[in-house]
């Protein structure tokens, strides 16, 4: 079966968010939360404006006007170890 | 916007939901005013564990109804709530923690729960990452039944269902204030027009106390920020949430294959500011890498934010309160309102539905802090 991907960390598909649409998932912060669409390493970056696309086109709502979510820190996947070392001090 | 309703719930979260799910059922006309859009508060935020292991009498027996109702929760809703029981290993560190824990098993198990106390050098047997040495553990409580489920398709799924059974559910919808006649509430003023409604069930989480000040009616709530955080996505490696009451962190990994888990920030207040801080991260990572080396190889991909409504003694306020009549509480979770999610909303529906009142709800009410001393939940988390 032909699929467009929409977001490549969550293997969503266009049509996946469609039929979210459809089941009344209209709130960007709602079909995060139920595709998991922006939860991946990218964090939304490739999947959000084409999601909002999607919803621009489903149910009128400007682009410009839908929210982007909460911002989730950090930017980029850091690891654990990194995250836990205490060396900051001397590195600075 | 004019209606009327026989309940009107206010918030969207998981209580919310399911409450307008059973008294949908039971045949009322039920209106869910959320503010923002549903599971966006604590349930949203949430570390999505179920478990039954608690030091109260009344969170232990909530608990335990809860898990039997999501055991069948997926069939009944018709979606998968993706309720998986991996069982939660509460590790054990000091000899007071041993009598504290040998206490609750023997509680627990009056119940008719399964729990079981690890010597030390099980723990692994449990959960292979662990470092025992490392989390300074000497022994572990173990209930192979707890687990956890997904938060937000546990709320989808109830609110679908209500949906389907004639409930109205409005998002994106503030309640301004609440309308009373003659000592009873008569209605929701919402900023999209007035709902006419006898009861008022007050589920807003750690709103729940500007709502009740509407009424004049004082909930000893206070809201704690809580940070949770997420890695990558990785292979199968352990089943049970790991948790420790010592170092207050909490661990498990989803079904999707990353590892969530929390801690609380060192030097911690109370209040409303939701900035993630980087004292959590550092703290959290010292802690998981302590308790399991293995994961500092790890990425963090996210990490977030959200409330514990805390009361004095760490249990949730159920029921009618003195004051108004009709205005019921279903708040003040302090952390654990996810699990025992199923069993409070059906006793909250069996007393605004068909009167029927219970040990739990008669204990949990708001009047057990009129300068009584009360039984405080020691088992949390976060």
């Amino acid at each position: 079966m032909k699929r467009s991907i929409v977001c490549r960390c969550e293997d969503i598909a266009e049509e996946d968010v469609l039929q979210a649409i459809e089941e009344g998932y209209t709130d960007i912060e709602e079909l995060r939360k139920k595709l998991r669409i922006g939860m991946g390493p990218c964090q939304g970056r490739v999947c959000l404006p084409l999601v909002a696309k999607i919803l621009e086109k489903k149910t009128g709502e400007k682009v410009a006007q839908i929210p982007t979510p909460t911002v989730r820190p950090p930017l980029v996947p850091v690891p654990l170890g990194t995250l836990a070392s205490e060396d900051d001090e001397q590195e600075s | 916007m004019n209606r009327k309703a026989d309940v009107v719930i206010i918030g969207g979260g998981i209580t919310g939901c399911c409450l307008a799910y059973l008294l949908s059922k039971k045949g009322l006309d039920v209106t869910v005013v959320e503010k923002r859009y549903l599971a966006s508060g604590a349930t949203g935020a949430c570390g999505a564990g179920i478990r039954q292991q608690w030091s109260t009498r009344e969170n232990a027996l909530l608990a335990i109804q809860s898990v039997k109702i999501f055991e069948r929760l997926s069939s009944e809703l018709g979606q998968d709530i993706e309720f998986r029981q991996g069982g939660y290993l509460i590790a054990i560190h000091t000899d007071n923690e041993m009598e504290q824990a040998e206490r609750n098993v023997a509680m627990q198990r009056s119940l008719g729960l399964k729990v079981d106390i690890l010597e030390p050098e099980r723990l692994t047997d449990v959960v292979p990452i662990l470092d025992v040495k490392g989390m300074k553990a000497i022994g572990a409580t173990f209930c192979p039944t707890d687990g956890h489920a997904n938060p937000f398709k546990t709320t989808f799924a109830y609110a679908d269902a209500a949906r389907k059974l004639g409930a109205t559910i409005l998002t994106h919808t503030s309640v301004v204030n609440l309308k009373t006649t003659q000592k009873a509430v008569s209605g929701v003023v919402t900023n999209q027009g007035t709902i006419r409604t006898p009861v008022v069930v007050n589920a807003a989480g750690v709103d729940a106390k500007a709502i009740a000040e509407m009424v004049h009616i004082h909930l000893p709530i206070t809201p704690f920020r809580k940070e949770i955080m997420a890695t990558e996505r990785l292979e199968p490696l352990f089943d049970a949430m790991v948790i420790s009451f010592t170092d207050g962190i909490y661990f498990s990994q989803q079904k999707e294959g990353q590892i969530v888990g929390g801690i609380p920030i060192p030097e911690e207040h109370s209040g409303f500011l939701s900035t993630p801080t980087f004292e959590f991260l550092s703290h959290m990572s010292r802690t998981l890498t302590r308790y399991a080396p293995v994961l500092r190889h790890v990425n963090m991909l996210r990490h977030w934010t959200g409330f514990y409504d805390v009361t004095p003694d760490a249990r949730p306020l159920l029921g009618p309160v003195k004051g108004p009549q009709g205005f019921i509480q279903c708040s003040g979770f302090s952390g654990h309102g996810f699990m025992i999610s199923p069993m409070v909303c059906q006793l909250l529906a069996g007393f605004i539905a068909d009167n029927k009142t219970s040990e739990v709800l008669e204990t949990l009410n708001l009047s057990r802090f009129k300068g009584k001393t009360t039984d405080r939940e020691l088992s949390v988390v976060g």
